[in-house]
């Protein structure tokens, strides 16, 4: 699914951030991205959302080059990955309904084609009756939950979910996570980028990605 | 306190219609585009330019009426001899030309006519007896009749040696090369207009996309394709266009229906005279009209198109390597 190959990473001349970063992603796979703060976690998403050109490497992503793909190819791709941002990324002019229903929407889908799904999906994070609220009244917690739905309403292939328990009390830090887990059971791989050990001891399986001085360690 | 009897009669959430406040949200904020001022430029070029475009077309049929005016009459002179009758001369030169095949009229300025002609330099109360001024023979051509210049030549030498005849071809080619210079500088500042609201359309444009960064961003990172991130920009700018230029084009329109009124009723006066021989009766018609109404189009569809180009060039390097 996601595959890279001795990746490396600068910004300008400056020393490599990222170095000789190698490792896969396979279909239905659960794993966390972790390391300390300003470790890449966040710069190591991006790459995987062909955000950014590695500086050198291979990032090969559903079995395709990404030195090969035109626009129309990594748009195409990038619908069937879902992020979670840091900072949600939440349009505040738009509504919760219509944030999550964006996905939809820039494919220039009618809105009477998926009302009832948006709404059932907001209603399963929790977010039924805050669907005409926008998002600088929504509390960190809905806008992380509004966030999630965001991902999830195309039915992703990969989850990308950069510190989703950031913002949020441990309790529906549990909640969220094993909203993460019933998607991971139904078939999407979930990559999780979290500093937070408490979180992932809870979770003694999952595969870990380390990220220290720029290298990745993994620990399966 | 009851409830009221609308909250009692809410639909339940599901049957909420959405689709107006769906509709009715741009995805780039309109006040985070800069509008307003924006919508000011457009409609300032779009005027200028309905103005040149305005003018350029009353000169040139200005310049075209009086090309045809011009290109119907003949003048023949009579050049006064030692020994020869003026008078004489010109009846018969008169009656030569008459009869030539494809001449409507020909008619020999009286004495009278010809001082006239003349006091605006000579003064009033002139005896042209006294000096040895040529006598005018002024020839209309029958619109209908093709008319052998060179045959006429040839016939007013054969009957008089003093009889010259002036076709206007040198005045003809004097209107048409100022008719050409005026056309021409006028398509140059519209072109220069055109330029200048299109700059301006693309600087807002910049400034709208650096406004918004994240809002694109996040679009591309949902799966929108560049067309259809720069449709949402173009939108904006396309009826900030529809705007500017319906109030420019608007106000060009009424500015040479005022003038059009204002030569009318001054047309009586010297100065209308002058102004009227000039430019004709600064009436736009209805093709100038129309001419109008398609820059105003014109200037909004520029809007539209360049602020599209603009945000392609930028999206291309959206994601590029970092600095």
């Amino acid at each position: 699914m996601v595959r890279f190959e001795n990746v490396g990473l600068r910004y300008g001349m400056g020393a490599e951030i990222l170095r000789d970063i190698s490792f896969d992603i396979a279909p239905r796979t659960f794993q966390f991205l972790t390391g300390p703060s300003g470790a890449g976690k966040t710069t190591l998403l991006r790459l995987i959302l062909l955000a950014m050109p590695p500086t050198r490497g291979l990032i090969t992503l559903f079995g395709k080059d990404s030195q090969e793909l035109d626009k129309a190819e990594i748009t195409a791709l990038r619908r069937k990955v879902g992020v979670v941002f840091q900072d949600f990324r939440l349009l505040d002019h738009l509504t919760t309904y219509q944030n999550v229903a964006l996905p939809l929407r820039v494919q220039e889908r009618e809105e009477s084609s998926y009302r009832a799904e948006v709404m059932e999906l907001l209603r399963w994070v929790g977010l039924g009756d805050r669907m005409h609220v926008y998002p600088p009244v929504l509390s960190g917690g809905e806008k992380q939950r509004a966030a999630i739905a965001r991902a999830l309403i195309m039915r992703p292939q990969l989850l990308l979910a950069d510190e989703p328990t950031g913002n949020v009390d441990p309790s529906l830090a549990r909640r969220l996570m094993r909203l993460f887990q019933e998607l991971h059971k139904s078939g999407t791989s979930v990559v999780i980028a979290t500093h937070d050990l408490a979180l992932m001891d809870q979770f003694d399986g999952a595969r870990r990605l380390v990220l220290g001085d720029g290298r990745l360690h993994i620990y399966d | 306190m009851n409830p009221s009897p609308d909250m009692a009669a809410r639909p339940p959430i599901e049957t909420v219609d959405l689709t107006d406040a769906w509709s009715d949200t741009p995805l780039v904020p309109a006040e985070t585009v800069a509008g307003r001022s924006l919508m000011l430029v457009i409609a300032i070029m779009t005027f200028l330019a309905a103005l040149t475009a305005g003018f350029a077309i009353v000169l040139a049929g200005a310049a075209r009426d009086w090309r045809g005016d011009v290109a119907m009459e003949m003048t023949v002179q009579v050049m006064p001899r030692t020994g020869r009758d003026l008078d004489a001369d010109a009846a018969k030169a008169a009656r030569v030309v008459a009869a030539f095949p494809g001449v409507a009229e020909a008619r020999a300025f009286t004495r009278q006519e010809s001082e006239d002609l003349l006091a605006p330099w000579l003064g009033a109360g002139l005896d042209l007896s006294q000096l040895p001024t040529p006598r005018l023979i002024a020839v209309r051509r029958d619109p209908k009749a093709q008319l052998d210049e060179i045959g006429l030549r040839a016939a007013l030498d054969a009957a008089l040696p003093n009889a010259v005849l002036d076709n206007h071809g040198a005045w003809m080619q004097r209107l048409d090369t100022m008719a050409r210079v005026v056309v021409g500088a006028a398509a140059g500042i519209f072109v220069l207009v055109l330029i200048a609201m299109a700059l301006a359309v693309s600087f807002a444009t910049r400034g709208a996309m650096a406004g918004n960064r994240e809002i694109i961003e996040a679009l591309h990172f949902v799966g929108a394709a560049d067309g259809f991130v720069a449709r949402q920009f173009q939108f904006h700018f396309l009826r900030l266009g529809l705007r500017g230029g319906a109030a420019g084009g608007g106000a060009a329109i009424l500015l040479f229906l005022v003038l059009g009124l204002l030569s009318r009723h001054w047309a009586s006066s010297a100065g209308g005279e002058q102004a009227e021989a000039l430019f004709g009766s600064f009436t736009l018609g209805w093709s100038g009209i129309a001419s109008i109404v398609l820059i105003s189009l014109g200037a909004a569809m520029l809007a539209g198109l360049v602020s599209r180009a603009i945000v392609f060039r930028a999206l291309r390097s959206f994601f590029a390597a970092p600095d």
